[in-house]
């Protein structure tokens, strides 16, 4: 483990000379570089550039502004609930698509891609709409007591609905890859199902659930397109992080958009980073189990 | 089909009580008819509630076409650029072992945990007029922002992943022993690359490309910030969804949502009718 040459993912009897055979290695390592170089880190660099530009205080003094701080913690809190849904929802479907058989099946699957490949603007009219009073939603939830649209509760509807493949997509092919003689070796000692799943099917999954409960809450935190119709946008109450930025590019305030853009920028890369070590992780905890 | 699937889990429908499987399963379905499918059915419902013929205006609207049409162009652009890059980055790193290769998968993801609305504000500061480029653009007399190649950097900054993110795995699992009998066979590099990589990773080639495609049609923070919303100019299909909103013009903006969520629903079809095609 702690040599350079061993790899996790290649295969043991690859001997090292093989290396560089194929060709075509500098040409398409040269242009992904290039690509990624222009394409994500020179204009990442130039955000950086720009909140560096203005100063320590000056950042200081943008980003613990009261408008800036509620902003924060609105997209946190609404992050924070529509990740616990996404959580247990998200693992629910990975479950039930792996470990059962049933009729319509394959378009359940399927549907788990909507979030995905559905606009976020579509998906924020959408849910505004059904949400609202004369909405098929809100009609109900409405006289109920239980506004949805124009509060926190809205923001994390729209947050959770962008996001959720991330845990089932995570989650999926771990579960489909675990090896049945565990759970049987757990059934043959008179192990009962739910203390199957608690004690040897969760322990296995734990690294990738957790990984794509990463990403779903990173994307949740820069969620744009879907919160901007159902929120309401009101400051203090409904007005999320990467909205601000917004409006203080519109107001032509540029330090004040590049500060906060560059705390949800550095709260996106940890969670990246978080995401990717709990991978390794997972993949690490895959290999161990053959 | 079905039956074979079970054969082959004989222990899981053992230990999994029939009552408990069907909880789950309802439980599943319920929540997603509501949480997945009422969204995409309510579009249609609202873009049709006032029959076929305001639809059809709505969609034929100059300003509606013109979004539709700059949409387009700018997919037509990006998806291409971003198929090349998604092979390139995935052949590198699938079928070579060099240092960093970690660094470099996590820099490809990037573009999926930032928000849109950030990179918008990047390229803000790199070609703007207060950006890095910006005195340089301007003396130039080239329009980066508020125009077509702001719109289509930044899509292409936001998609970009999507085709490497299928491609590489599949490469990953696939091992280069095939490649390294067809070198030593004497092919080259572009005839290892065409006759023996294409065909393995042909489908999962066309969803990443199909699925970057429904992002780069449907990208809305990173364009909203670049694209200054310049009606019948530099406004695209999503953006014009949320200004006919803001105009009050709800059956407009769901007429405009039905046509880009036709597009999320033309994806999904071809993917699981490619994921039949890889079982089958």
């Amino acid at each position: 483990m702690s040599t350079a040459q061993a790899d996790p993912g290649a295969p043991s009897s690859a001997p090292i000379r093989t290396k560089r055979v194929l060709p075509g290695f500098t040409l398409s390592l040269g242009t992904t570089l290039l690509y990624l170089t222009l394409i994500v880190l020179i204009p990442v660099i130039a955000l950086i550039l720009k909140g560096a530009e203005m100063g320590p205080a000056r950042f200081w003094a943008i980003v613990s502004s009261p408008r800036a701080v509620a902003a924060f913690q609105i997209t946190l809190t609404a992050a924070v609930i529509a990740t616990i849904f996404n959580a247990l929802y998200g693992l629910l479907m990975a479950w039930v698509l792996v470990r059962y058989e049933f009729r319509g099946k394959r378009i359940l699957d399927a549907l788990m891609d909507v979030p995905f490949a559905l606009p976020t603007a579509v998906a924020g009219l959408s849910l505004t709409a059904l949400f609202s009073a004369n909405g098929w939603f809100g009609a109900v939830l409405h006289p109920a007591g239980i506004p949805v649209v124009y509060t926190i509760w809205g923001i994390a509807l729209a947050m959770a609905f962008t996001s959720v493949p991330f845990v089932v997509r995570t989650v999926q092919p771990v579960l489909e890859d675990m090896d049945p003689a565990l759970e049987e070796a757990a059934v043959t000692l008179g192990a009962r199902p739910w203390t199957i799943f608690t004690r040897v099917v969760f322990p296995a999954i734990l690294p990738a659930w957790l990984a794509g409960c990463t990403i779903a809450f990173a994307r949740s935190l820069g969620e744009f397109g879907a919160i901007v119709f159902i929120a309401g946008n009101l400051p203090f109450r409904t007005e999320i992080a990467a909205l601000l930025a917004f409006i203080r590019l519109e107001e032509f305030d540029y330090n004040g958009a590049a500060a906060i853009a560059l705390v949800l920028l550095v709260f996106a890369l940890i969670l990246l980073l978080v995401s990717n070590l709990l991978q390794y992780w997972a993949s690490r905890y895959r290999e161990g189990n053959r | 089909m079905s039956t074979v699937a079970l054969n082959h889990l004989p222990s899981q429908s053992r230990l999994q009580s029939r009552h408990g499987q069907r909880v789950l399963i309802g439980l599943a379905v319920g929540l997603t008819l509501l949480f997945i499918v009422a969204p995409m059915a309510y579009i249609f419902a609202r873009a049709f509630s006032r029959g076929w013929d305001v639809y059809v205006a709505n969609i034929l609207h100059p300003v509606t076409l013109h979004a539709i049409w700059l949409t387009t162009i700018t997919a037509i652009i990006v998806v291409p650029i971003n198929v090349a890059f998604g092979i390139a980055a995935a052949w590198a790193v699938a079928k070579h072992r060099f240092p960093g290769r970690g660094i470099l998968v996590t820099i490809i993801e990037i573009p999926f945990s930032i928000s849109p609305i950030i990179a918008g504000v990047c390229y803000l500061f790199l070609y703007g007029r207060q950006g890095l480029l910006g005195p340089w653009l301007q003396a130039n007399d080239l329009q980066v922002i508020f125009a077509l190649p702001g719109i289509v950097l930044v899509t292409m900054f936001v998609t970009a992943p999507f085709v490497a993110r299928e491609v590489l795995p599949l490469m990953q699992a696939q091992g280069t022993e095939q490649e390294q009998a067809a070198v030593t066979l004497g092919a080259s590099g572009w005839q290892v690359f065409r006759r023996v990589t294409l065909p393995n990773i042909k489908w999962a080639l066309l969803y990443g490309a199909v699925l970057c495609t429904a992002r780069a049609v449907g990208e809305f923070g990173g364009v909203a910030v670049v694209s200054g919303n310049i009606r019948g100019q530099t406004n695209t299909l999503p953006l014009h969804v949320e200004l006919l909103f803001n105009d009050l013009n709800a059956v407009g903006a769901f007429a405009a949502a039905s046509t880009l969520t036709l597009i999320a629903i033309v994806a999904l079809v071809v993917k699981a009718l490619l994921e039949s095609r890889k079982s089958g």
